[in-house]
């Protein structure tokens, strides 16, 4: 990129607001994916909409690549720049336009940070259910182009289930708007939803209104320990044929429950398969009927411990376990390699044990905790990024893990997007004809290829695993 | 001297090399968690003003990935060391040690420092707190300062604007020194009252000692109050702290060596600190002369017997110290703010809120943000006067909003820097800012 463009950049967004210092670039030439780091050829702060659509219009004609990214929390390499270029912070467009009431809806800027969004509607007893477990530093943005998850999806739906409408700004430029304060509109393709998920290759988003619903009164948390896998996939779907979809419905194995206990000296029983943590909201003589119920489920298939808080403090000790599990297995090696693998929710138990078999024949540690009310599991390699020969097999096994999702109906990730990392296996899943009809979209929203380019789409498929279930 | 810069940075990355911990920087996975705790990173929204982009530029000058330059000695030095970031890291690095490492590595090559900063780093460090006898001349000199009229004449000249703008405001705000310590007045073995729960030995700090020594005072007195029997070890020097975090790690070491001996020839259960920031380098003496194994088994002695005033009174003294139902004090709202180290480091945020919410006729507010650097971070308010002063803006927004009488602080800095915002900021010309002992004291005396 040279110092014309540079300049033009500059006059864009003043002289504090372009940076292409050595120590701008090495900040931004990673995110929250192991292994992987490219540097920049330059580093933007836009305050507005039409900066952005300026910066566009002088990259397009130069033919310089851009990444916008919100905190760089994702888990694909999707903020990473691999073919240089420059990367668009969205930081400083971070303000709530608008909370309208009648409508509940929220118009926000992307940088705004989700946990912050989330309190300020709360404080209005509000609620917006997204959830990702970055959010305390994510931004809206980042989460509408990853399509962000959490702990809330069984019941409330992912970041797709609250987007209503988009301003976002193309490759050429030119500033489109998307939806609009509308539960019903089809008018047109719904670009809205195609936006969402689409790891800013297609658009910078520049607005979002979202949906917001009444805050649930009443929120009961309960815990129960299995000796047995299949017994807790069980009553994962017991719970659900009885009709009862919890607001949170979370899972452990037992490699997790071990490396918890050791870490968060708890007194957990090391020899159970599995626990399950289990919230429900709302209505409180609701919430009080489920969680009995979901309790007399779990008894019926053979729980070896339940317990329910009565309160906020016991809940909190409840929760303790489930909160550790990450921050646990974060600290046991130098590396974690957390996936998301996400299969139909009946076939939990299944994919555990392929999980726990394949760690076994990759001689890796793999622990699988995750979202079991919805299928979304996160088997996380703890594992050291200078040890070559280890992240060889450690990436093997994903590779079979992947294929097993696949195999039982399943994905490749759930929530945390293809990005680099999963773009040799999008194939698997989406076959080759999806992956031509994906690539027209691209080609129709960004002809030159210049928004976040190397994502999603890899240069090769990788070999397919042959499974080997003997 | 045509290559000097390149070369220079050349030096740097060898020294880089051999003193950061390479296992720390491979274990930042760069999670980004860390950045909503980070107050540089919440003013300014840059990355590179985050943990997670300081630890990548050491790594990448230690790979060899960019140079060195005098930016990255600038980022360095940007950072407060507040630690807020260590509690919220799920992979536990320890970014304090990561700071202090690479800030003692630019030591050895900098010819950065501008002239005024090397002259207060030379003088702080070197000249002044290494010398108890000299911080008790300086108390004096400057207690005739303020008491024989020097101090009206210097400020009604005109004088005062001779100093930079920083060390004026400063000036308005520094409290009453004195020129005798806590041992001149009291001795150096001060019984319990009452049955003795243990024998504690008394941090008496540079700064506390001089321009606080009231507080020290006040510490005694809560101290054998609440039962404890208090020995001073006459010989203790500097915790080194200011040393330490600011890459003067063989000076701080020197008088990490010298404070175990005092404690350990005094026979002490416990090691008493009433200034944050002290007691957190006290606590990491055994990280501290980590590569000096002679030392090992000292460094623990002395490190697991340190604890601050707060935690001490709330998990060992005396429990009816504050308990007395026939209270007639003043009622008044307080609101507190957290000294970081107290709270990142020594774990021990918890200690001075049991404390302040116990007390009789005391309406406790929490403030928005309380746990938040306030910017003082040693001599940072002196060295970065410009990011310390955007940081301080907002921390008395967030005072302001919970309109208390008294902002109580566990350290000695951050009382300064409150003292400073509320000269600058408050709304409310009653509120003062006071050290937690001196507040406590004055209630246990209310009760008595």
């Amino acid at each position: 990129m040279n110092n014309t463009i540079k300049q033009e950049l500059r006059d864009i967004v003043g002289q504090n607001y372009f940076k292409d210092d050595e120590e701008s670039l090495v900040t931004h030439s990673y995110d929250g994916t192991p292994m992987l780091q490219s540097l920049p050829d330059g580093v933007i702060y836009p305050k507005d909409t039409a900066e952005v659509s300026a910066i566009m219009k002088i990259l397009n004609r130069n033919h310089v690549p851009l990444v916008s990214r919100g905190s760089g929390t994702n888990l694909c390499g999707g903020t990473v720049p691999v073919q240089g270029g420059v990367v668009m912070v969205m930081h400083r467009m971070n303000a709530i336009l608008e909370v309208d009431l009648q409508n509940l809806t929220a118009t926000v800027q992307p940088g705004m940070i989700t946990k912050q969004f989330i309190e300020h509607v709360e404080g209005m007893g509000l609620f917006y259910p997204p959830d990702p477990s970055s959010m305390s530093i994510s931004t809206i943005g980042g989460n509408i182009a990853e399509c962000s998850g959490g702990l809330r999806g069984l019941k409330y739906g992912t970041t797709k289930d609250y987007v209503l409408g988009l301003e976002c700004v193309l490759a050429s430029g030119e500033i489109v708007r998307t939806g609009g304060k509308l539960m019903k509109d089809v008018a047109g393709y719904d670009l809205t939803k195609l936006l969402i998920g689409s790891e800013g290759t297609l658009a910078i988003i520049t607005e979002a209104t979202l949906k917001l619903i009444p805050m649930p009164k009443h929120k009961k948390t309960m815990l129960a320990m299995f000796t047995d896998l299949y017994s807790a996939a069980r009553t994962v779907s017991h719970i659900i044929e009885n009709r009862i979809i919890p607001a949170t419905l979370e899972f452990m194995d037992n490699p997790t429950i071990k490396v918890v206990d050791d870490y968060a000296k708890l007194g957990l029983p090391l020899d159970m398969a599995a626990i399950l943590l289990i919230e429900q909201d709302g209505e409180p003589e609701m919430v009080e009927r489920d969680i009995q119920r979901i309790s007399e489920i779990c008894r019926e298939e053979q729980a070896a411990q339940i317990s329910i808080a009565n309160n906020q403090e016991e809940a909190l000790k409840l929760l303790t376990a489930r909160r550790s599990a990450f921050t646990a297995l974060a600290r046991l090696r130098p590396t974690t390699i957390l996936e998301d693998a996400t299969v139909p929710r009946s076939k939990i138990a299944e994919m555990v044990l392929e999980i726990n078999r394949i760690a076994l024949k990759y001689n890796v540690q793999i622990c699988t905790f995750g979202h079991a009310g919805d299928g979304n599991l996160h088997p996380t390699a703890t594992t050291d990024a200078r040890d070559k020969e280890e992240i060889h097999r450690v990436e093997e096994a994903f590779a079979e893990i992947f294929e097993a999702a696949i195999a039982l109906g399943g994905t490749i990730t759930g929530e945390h997007g293809v990005g680099l990392v999963k773009a040799p296996f999008l194939e698997w899943k989406v076959g080759a004809a999806g992956i031509e009809l994906m690539k027209g979209i691209k080609l129709a929203f960004d002809p030159m290829h210049l928004l976040n380019p190397g994502k999603i789409f890899a240069k090769e498929t990788r070999r397919r695993v042959v499974l080997n279930r003997g | 001297m045509a290559n000097s810069s390149s070369s220079t940075s050349e030096a740097l990355r060898q020294t880089l090399q051999l003193k950061l911990d390479y296992d720390q920087l491979t274990n930042c996975m760069r999670c980004g968690f860390c950045l909503p705790a980070c107050p540089t990173f919440k003013e300014t929204g840059i990355e590179a003003e985050s943990p997670r982009g300081r630890i990548a530029l050491m790594k990448a000058a230690v790979d060899g990935l960019m140079e060195p330059d005098v930016r990255f000695e600038e980022q360095m030095s940007h950072c407060l060391g507040c630690r807020a970031c260590e509690p919220a890291c799920p992979a536990d690095v320890k970014y304090g040690q990561l700071i202090e490492q690479a800030r003692d590595a630019i030591e050895d090559h900098t010819t950065q420092h501008r002239v005024w900063v090397k002259g207060v780093r030379k003088l702080v460090f070197k000249q002044l707190f290494p010398h108890q006898g000299r911080m008790k001349m300086l108390g004096k000199g400057l207690r005739f300062y303020q008491r024989s009229g020097l101090q009206s004449v210097v400020r009604k000249t005109g004088a005062v604007k001779l100093f930079s703008k920083q060390l004026s405001s400063l000036e308005r705000i520094l409290p009453k020194a004195s020129g005798k310590g806590v041992v001149d007045q009291l001795g150096t073995r001060i019984p319990a009252k009452g049955k003795k729960i243990a024998t504690v030995g008394m941090f008496r700090g540079c700064l506390m000692d001089t321009l606080f020594m009231e507080t020290n005072y006040k510490t005694v007195g809560l101290l054998t109050e609440a039962g404890f029997e208090v020995v001073i070890p006459d010989q203790q020097n500097c915790c080194g702290a200011l040393h330490a975090h600011s890459g003067e790690t063989t000076q701080a070491k020197e008088l990490a060596k010298n404070n175990i001996r005092a404690f350990q020839e005094a026979g002490v259960d416990y090691i008493i600190s009433n200034a944050g920031g002290c007691g957190a380098i006290l606590v990491e003496y055994d990280h501290l002369l980590h590569d000096e194994p002679e030392w090992q088994e000292q460094s623990l002695w002395f490190a697991k017997r340190v604890k601050d005033i707060s935690a001490i009174l709330v998990e060992k003294g005396n429990p009816l110290l504050f308990n007395n139902s026939n209270d007639k004090s003043e009622p008044v709202r307080i609101t507190y703010q957290d000294s970081c180290h107290l709270k990142n480091v020594m774990k021990a945020g918890a200690a001075p809120r049991k404390l302040l919410s116990s007390l009789p006729n005391v309406d406790f507010v929490e403030m928005q943000d309380a746990g938040s650097c306030c910017g003082s971070a040693g001599i940072y308010n002196v060295t970065q006067p410009e990011m310390a002063n955007q940081i301080l803006d907002h921390k008395m927004q967030h005072v302001n909003a919970t309109r208390p009488h008294y902002i109580v602080t566990s350290n000695p800095g951050c009382l300064l820097q409150m003292k400073l915002g509320i000269d600058k900021h408050a709304d409310n010309n009653q509120m003062q800012a006071i050290h937690i002992v001196d507040f406590l004291y004055e209630r246990m005396k209310g009760l008595n």
